[in-house]
């Protein structure tokens, strides 16, 4: 099972990788209609956390252990079989947001677009390497066997 | 007569050569070496041939036997007044020569014989040898139009610009006779052949013929200017005769590490051999700049031996062969056949390892102290015919 | 320079501030940005330039020296722009590096004029051993730059790729790190004038020591590094306190002369039991040949001629842009001097200063080096866009700064895989020339000055480099 980490002393806290993500999970996928067109504009699942020249780029750690699945009351978050990932059918959400009250780490966001639902980091299951780990320019994210 | 001064433009040899050496000291007819040598006139476009021979003034053996050309008198005047300021000379006459077609212009021919006088040696500090080669490199560059051909004992260097058979019947080598012939045909691309630039070239009883390229001369020359030799004859086999002297002769190395120094294995090579490897790696460590590169086969022959020679890459043909007490080195097996038609064993000597013969009975020779391995190696070579390497 | 204005919600720029080091071009993720030079000009002007003017009112304003940092980038002429090679064509066949065997390997050292052999016993061997060498897989090493001067990680980089190459590199004047240690044996460490870092355990776990005398971008001055870049981690490695100028004396106060030298070099070479080379650093200035025969004779094992391309992190401007000699003469005329005397067997030349790509590094050693120290080259592989703010202790790009903020940018992984791409692609490309030439051997090449021929070069240059016209 891959998951993501993060090398924080070569973190440069430049957030390409919340740039990134959010334009990974647009509609138009394309980075100038994202920002100049697309109202709301999407959110990023990555949060980048500095204090003075310490940074690092946090997301959902896809626990062995899950508090926000077994929070969620619609069935809505769910872990794929292959990936072990925790993912989420946005259809079913209805947005109570326990599952960003649960969170240990605080990486699920509120998303308030047409529909009120919660948002989190999918690993980017349809891409051969999460877009945060291929675009990160100081090669701090990594992807990692555990 | 074409002669070449002034600047260094580089003379490209080809493309024959041929050697033989009687192990127990018989002497030959120069007859032989000119039969193999023009069989192979296919390899040379007839500017410039030559031969050495050893063994040939056995009346005056222990008489240094200087051949020279002069372009002009006065060439010849001038180096004369150096030859009798620095030696005692016996004998001086032209070097006998018969008109022969497709030998045009010759130059001043002459042979000197002479020695050293012993009490000059002493004041001035020398071995005899050095003395010698300083007095040679002092008439080939210091006096215009004029070029020492050999200075060694009992033997000579014959060359001209020409197809060498036409060189060998100018010079009239039928009537000498020796234990070691070597020859060299050429095909030069470079310049115009001239008679200097001919080979062999030759430093004391060291000769050298050359077929290739020697695309280290640049620093060959320098390396070897830092040890006085001056290299005047616009060819780059000069360097070769020169740095076989060098390791020979003034470093004492035995002719199989000096052969090491000139076409060192690979450092692949080196670094996988067990118990020589320090050995091999300090010999290119600091005969870094005598590493001859480019193709080449070359005979050297000395008043002790013949060595054949191959880059380390075997970019150049030589094929040797043995019948009972004869050696035969050469570019193509057809050149050995001529001369000898059932050899008992023909073989190609590998790249960058020395095929040698040596006179019976100089066992004291300080450079050939590995004799004996290397005979090892030789049996272990292939036996069966080989066929003529083009 | 870039400020986000949360007023009007936009960011905005400060144009003068502007050094031209293109980070945020590189960052900007729809590529945006770009940076043109500024357009602010004066009157043009063939003896005042801009350069000139700007030059005096910073003095006017300051009183103070005018520093800056990298190498001389006034516009002399590049003599290796004007040397050309040969290929064989025809008489001497080229080889093919893919498929033959081309070596590059090189040993720095002092090596005896001849060998003495055993010949008593049954297998041949020497009578003793050659003076200690480097050996390297191919004639570049990394030049000296000084742990203050660059960051940490900038050292890790180029310690760890020297590792891989098989080459080495040189920690300069500013000590080594402990946690470098490990790299030892591919590392020169220097004794510079301000012996900074000098200690027991420095000189022990070194691969060979290199005494500096002085380097091309500031011939007669000693290092400098401002105090704004001495950190915690550089005064413990330095031995200085935090937070001071680290300025290195002119000379080095024992060495007067060359019989100190002498005396220093010899010091060393007792103190690790003769078993490294001593290597001797000089700027390449007036009258090189001569001190460099000097000190051939005083007992160094490797010369290391810097020529006035060489880098710096930090150097007063009318220093390094008008002192010292292109390296091209230097090393011509040293490499011949050394051949006339018949010394040249007693100390392996390494040149520096200013070489741009394998060309470059292949005619140096046809002109007679034994192996090239790249500095800048390097530091541009690393990330570098020569911005020439390294005294300022802000590069950008994490290379020469110690500030926490920007060493982070610099990751060693990313920085060893560039240096190690860079030697490879030029190892491969001096062999493609050396297969052209018909040589298989760097030892062929190394002094062959028949290799190259000058092009667009008067009667005295060619003189002094030792080489003929093209066309002759």
């Amino acid at each position: 099972m891959k998951r993501i980490f993060i090398r924080e002393e070569f973190c440069i806290g430049c957030r390409l990788c919340e740039i990134h993500c959010l334009v990974a999970h647009s509609s138009s996928k394309d980075i100038i209609k994202v920002f100049k067109k697309e109202k709301p504009r999407p959110i990023s699942r990555i949060i980048v956390e500095q204090k003075g020249y310490n940074s690092f780029s946090l997301q959902c750690r896809h626990c062995d252990k899950p508090y926000c699945l077994e929070a969620c009351m619609s069935g809505a978050l769910y872990r794929d079989e292959k990936s072990g990932a925790i993912l989420q059918d946005k259809e079913k959400c209805v947005g109570c947001w326990m599952c960003i009250m649960v969170c240990p780490y605080g990486v699920i966001k509120r998303e308030i677009n047409n529909k009120k639902v919660s948002s989190k980091c999918d690993l980017c299951i349809d891409r051969e390497i999460p877009i945060c780990v291929e675009r990160c320019p100081n090669q701090a994210l990594i992807l990692k066997e555990v | 007569m074409n002669l070449k001064q002034g600047w260094f433009e580089k003379d490209i040899s080809g493309c024959s050569i041929s050697g033989f050496i009687c192990e127990d000291g018989k002497r030959v007819s120069g007859e032989t070496i000119i039969r193999s040598i023009a069989l192979m006139n296919e390899r040379s476009n007839g500017l410039g041939g030559g031969f050495a021979g050893y063994g040939i003034y056995p009346e005056m053996k222990e008489l240094y036997a200087f051949h020279l050309m002069f372009e002009d008198n006065q060439a010849k005047e001038e180096t004369e007044k150096i030859l009798n300021e620095s030696l005692i000379i016996d004998l001086q006459e032209k070097i006998p020569t018969q008109r022969t077609k497709g030998i045009h212009h010759p130059p001043i021919l002459m042979r000197y014989f002479g020695k050293v006088d012993e009490g000059r040696l002493f004041d001035m500090e020398i071995s005899e040898e050095d003395y010698i080669i300083q007095t040679v490199m002092k008439i080939n560059s210091s006096v215009k139009g004029a070029y020492v051909f050999s200075s060694g004992k009992n033997m000579g260097a014959f060359k001209a610009v020409g197809y060498p058979h036409e060189v060998g019947r100018f010079y009239r080598l039928e009537e000498y006779e020796g234990y070691i012939w070597i020859a060299h045909g050429r095909f030069p691309t470079n310049t115009p052949g001239w008679w200097g630039g001919a080979h062999p070239f030759t430093l004391l009883d060291f000769a050298v013929v050359h077929n290739g390229e020697i695309s280290s001369y640049g620093i060959n020359k320098r390396y070897l200017e830092m040890f006085g030799y001056k290299c005047t004859l616009m060819t780059d086999t000069e360097v070769m005769a020169y740095l076989f002297d060098l390791l020979l002769r003034r470093h004492h190395l035995p002719i199989e590490i000096a052969c090491m120094a000139l076409a060192p294995p690979t450092w692949r090579e080196i670094d996988h051999r067990d118990g020589e490897m320090e050995l091999a790696k300090a010999i290119r460590i600091v005969y870094g700049s005598a590493l001859v590169n480019g193709p080449f086969a070359i005979l050297l022959a000395h008043s002790k031996g013949l060595i054949g020679l191959n880059d380390r890459l075997k970019l150049r043909p030589l094929v040797a062969a043995r019948k009972d007490n004869t050696l035969y080195i050469a570019s193509e097996e057809s050149g050995i056949r001529e001369i000898c038609p059932f050899p008992d064993k023909v073989w190609a000597p590998k790249a960058g390892e020395p095929v040698m013969g040596w006179l019976k009975g100089e066992e004291r020779c300080e450079f050939e102290l590995s004799r004996t391995r290397i005979s090892d190696r030789e049996k272990s070579q292939s036996v069966h015919p080989v066929s003529s390497m083009c | 320079m870039h400020r986000y204005d949360k007023e009007n919600d936009e960011v905005v720029s400060q144009e003068e501030a502007c050094v031209g080091c293109h980070r945020c071009v590189t960052l900007c993720p729809t590529n945006a940005l770009t940076v043109h030079k500024n357009q602010l000009q004066f009157k043009s002007h063939g003896n005042w330039t801009d350069w000139a003017i700007r030059n005096i009112y910073k003095q006017a304003e300051t009183g103070g020296v005018l520093l800056t940092g990298m190498g001389n980038d006034r516009p002399y002429p590049i003599y290796w722009d004007h040397l050309l090679l040969n290929a064989s064509q025809v008489t001497n066949p080229s080889i093919d590096p893919l498929r033959e065997p081309m070596e590059l390997r090189t040993y720095l050292g002092r090596k005896p004029e001849r060998l003495e052999l055993d010949l008593g016993r049954e297998v041949l061997s020497l009578k003793e051993n050659i003076p200690p060498q480097l050996k390297l897989e191919t004639p570049i090493l990394f030049s000296a730059m000084s742990y203050g001067a660059i960051s940490y990680n900038a050292c890790e980089a180029l310690a760890r790729a020297a590792e891989i190459l098989g080459i080495y590199y040189n920690t300069g004047e500013g000590g080594l790190h402990p946690n470098l240690y490990k790299y030892g044996k591919n590392t020169i460490v220097q004794v510079a004038s301000g012996r900074f870092g000098v200690h027991k355990e420095y000189l022990d776990v070194a691969a060979a020591i290199e005494i500096k005398i002085g380097q091309g971008a500031k011939p007669g001055i000693g290092g400098h590094l401002p105090g704004e870049k001495v950190t915690d981690e550089i005064s413990k490695t330095r031995m200085i306190p935090k937070g001071t100028d680290a300025l290195s004396p002119a000379p080095q106060h024992d060495i007067y002369s060359i019989e100190d030298l002498r005396m220093l070099i010899f010091a060393l070479k007792e103190a690790t039991r003769y078993r490294k080379p001593v290597s001797v650093k000089i700027a390449a200035v007036h009258n090189s040949a001569a001190i460099a025969s000097g000190i051939v004779r005083a007992g160094a094992d490797i010369i290391a001629i810097d020529g006035f391309r060489g880098g710096t992190g930090a150097a007063p401007m009318v220093i390094r842009d008008n002192v010292g000699i292109p390296i091209e003469f230097a090393l011509a005329s040293i490499d011949q001097r050394l051949r006339d005397e018949g010394i040249r067997h007693q100390a392996s030349i390494v040149v520096a200063g200013g070489f741009r790509n394998s060309a470059d590094i292949f005619k140096a050693i046809a002109l007679g080096a034994d192996a090239v120290y790249i500095g800048t080259a390097a530091l541009i592989a690393m990330g570098c866009h020569m911005c020439q703010k390294c005294y300022t202790g802000k590069c950008n790009w994490g290379i020469a700064t110690q500030d926490p903020y920007l060493t982070k940018r610099l990751n060693p992984d990313i920085a060893v895989e560039r240096l190690v791409n860079l030697i490879n692609a030029w190892s491969h490309e001096i062999k493609e020339m050396l297969g052209g030439m018909g040589i298989n051997a760097i030892e062929s090449l190394r002094g062959n000055r028949l290799a190259l021929r000058g092009i667009g070069l008067t009667d005295t240059e060619l003189n002094i480099l030792g080489v003929l016209p093209a066309g002759r």
